[in-house]
């Protein structure tokens, strides 16, 4: 079974945002929820960088570990999901998470932040596949159509990669070997410890 | 004159530039294999060093927050989170009500020595037993539905099930961050009420010495409240202000940054704490803290419940009619007694109601 993975080479992510577009619109994501972002570091001087980062399903993830309800589970491909007629809208995954991917729909006052949202791989939720309380709550399910996630299949210049972590790594591995230098791939070895990359 | 010397100034600098170049050059001619000349390799390692340690860029949405790539601060949380303040907090819940079950069991009911009087004098007011029990109801009640949010996971999921879980965690969330301001409300209310009683005296040292009384029948005497009173209604304090001030910047995400100041002001004091704290960080260690402080609390008033209820004769009417029996009054707080004697106001009530209705001389 394949492991799911999501790699952003530093080298060629332009920051045209069109992954943090695409994912929007895809999953109809409400006003001022962001499942997927795009950094810029050092923005405007020499050596900028950019990457584009959502969750990134981690091995051991710490939101599943904090969770006082226990609503996030974990596929079999790897993929993080968790199920929002449990989420009682803590935070403490938003805490805990290194990538900043938990989302809330409300500024939270008196606890008020309303059921938490994140990047789900394009894999939905626990609902039914396809059905329309699926699509409302956790956006479109692509992977169970067959298809990877939109905003590494949108991305203009290749550099977000998502899909089978083996075949991410050997096409990142290929273009380092080519440019003959590489960032590393950013966000792995906190993500996916052990993963030797 | 000046142009002259600003003239000699601009040959030294390109002299300088030149002589550099020419020694730097041949250093840096391998590292250009880079044939796109990107700004690659040689900076890289520091680069992803600073990302990796959190370092903060740009992003095209309003949240600013959102800049920070990665945070590694969120795994201390969880590991803190996770491990010790669960582990110790259920370890420190568990051994107080064990330790105080074999206490009772060894020691019994604290009895009134003397029997009941069946006189009986005014201990707590109406207004002090209000401020009490709007204490009492609202920490039993954030009390219960935190411990769920730590420990519910654990013990009520499994029995419950995952929908009727959430449903009772999410209630109970409500609950919690609702009746906090009531929690609030009455650690003020006590606090006012009996601030005056509870300054340290001489007579708190002999209560120590004799361990207040409780191993054998011996009774230090005591004025309103003894020491251990004392050191509850300083505790119940400090710990309730902490735990309010925490718990508005958990219900006030990011509005109510407070821990750096306070680490700042405990440097002064020989500590060595961070004092540049992101956002995040405010609200892990406000959580942390909060459960801390509330675990340590919940146990320090299971102690509180038991000594006023099962643990000893008579005390739970103190706050319960408000009306204690003379005697013992006279055996845990005969300085009191003897205040109220001296004073003339130790009337029992059959004689409060007697005195209320009968006329009053005119002086």
């Amino acid at each position: 079974m394949a492991r799911m993975k999501f790699l952003c080479d530093a080298e060629r992510c332009i920051e045209c945002n069109a992954c943090v577009t695409a994912c929007k619109n895809e999953h109809e994501v409400p006003w001022g929820v962001n499942r997927r972002r795009v950094v810029t570091i050092k923005d405007g001087d020499p050596g900028e960088r950019s990457i584009s980062v959502a969750c990134m399903h981690c091995s051991d993830a710490p939101c599943m570990a904090v969770c006082p309800v226990d609503c996030f589970y974990q596929t079999d491909q790897g993929v993080v999901l968790h199920n929002k007629d449990l989420c009682i809208g803590c935070g403490y995954c938003f805490y805990a998470c290194p990538f900043g991917a938990p989302q809330f729909p409300q500024v939270g006052n008196f606890g008020s932040r309303g059921k938490m949202d994140k990047c789900t791989f394009c894999a939905g939720g626990p609902e039914d596949d396809h059905s329309d309380n699926e699509f409302k709550k956790y956006g479109r399910n692509r992977l169970a159509e067959g298809k990877l996630p939109l905003c590494a299949e949108m991305c203009a210049t290749k550099a977000l990669l998502a899909g089978d972590g083996d075949q991410v790594a050997d096409i990142y591995r290929e273009r380092v070997i080519a440019r003959g230098f590489g960032s590393g791939a950013w966000g792995w070895g906190r993500a996916y410890p052990g993963s030797g990359s | 004159m000046s142009g002259s010397i600003v003239g000699l100034r601009g040959i030294l600098a390109v002299l300088v530039f030149l002589f550099a170049g020419m020694v730097v050059t041949p250093a840096v001619q391998p590292l250009a294999q880079n044939a796109t000349n990107v700004e690659g390799n040689s900076s890289q390692q520091e680069f992803w060093q600073k990302v990796r340690r959190g370092q903060t860029g740009n992003v095209s949405i309003p949240d600013t927050k959102a800049g920070q790539l990665i945070q590694s601060e969120g795994e201390e949380f969880r590991a803190l989170r996770n491990g010790p303040v669960t582990v110790y907090g259920a370890q420190a819940l568990i051994a107080s009500i064990l330790l105080l079950a074999v206490f009772f069991i060894l020691r019994g009911r604290v009895r009134i020595s003397h029997g009941p009087a069946g006189t009986r004098v005014e201990r707590f007011n109406g207004i002090e037993r209000f401020g009490h029990w709007l204490l009492a109801v609202s920490f039993i009640v954030l009390g219960l539905t935190g411990l769920n949010v730590l420990y519910g996971r654990y013990v009520l999921l499994p029995i419950l099930g995952p929908d009727a879980f959430a449903f009772i965690t999410y209630w109970g969330k409500y609950l919690h961050n609702h009746v906090a301001f009531a929690f609030m409300l009455g650690v003020v209310w006590v606090f006012v009420c009996w601030i005056k009683d509870n300054f340290p005296s001489r007579t708190d040292i002999r209560w120590f010495r004799e361990g207040g009384g409780i191993i054998g029948s011996k009774h230090p005497p005591a004025k309103k409240f003894n020491a251990g009173q004392k050191i509850i209604f300083w505790l119940v304090f400090l710990a309730g202000v902490s735990i309010s001030l925490t718990g508005i910047s958990l219900l006030f995400p990011f509005q109510f940054p407070m821990f750096a100041k306070t680490f700042a002001f405990l440097n002064m004091f020989g500590f060595d704490l961070q004092t540049q704290l992101t956002p995040m960080q405010e609200m892990q260690y406000a959580q942390l803290w909060h459960t801390i402080v509330s675990v340590f609390m919940i146990v320090v008033i299971v102690a509180h419940i038991y000594i006023g209820s099962i643990g000893m004769e008579g005390a739970f009417d103190a706050m319960g009619s408000g009306e204690v029996d003379l005697n013992w009054a006279k055996e845990h707080h005969a300085l009191w007694v003897e205040k109220l004697d001296r004073e003339g106001t130790l009337h029992t009530v059959a004689e409060k109601a007697t005195g209320e209705t009968r006329a009053q001389p005119a002086e």
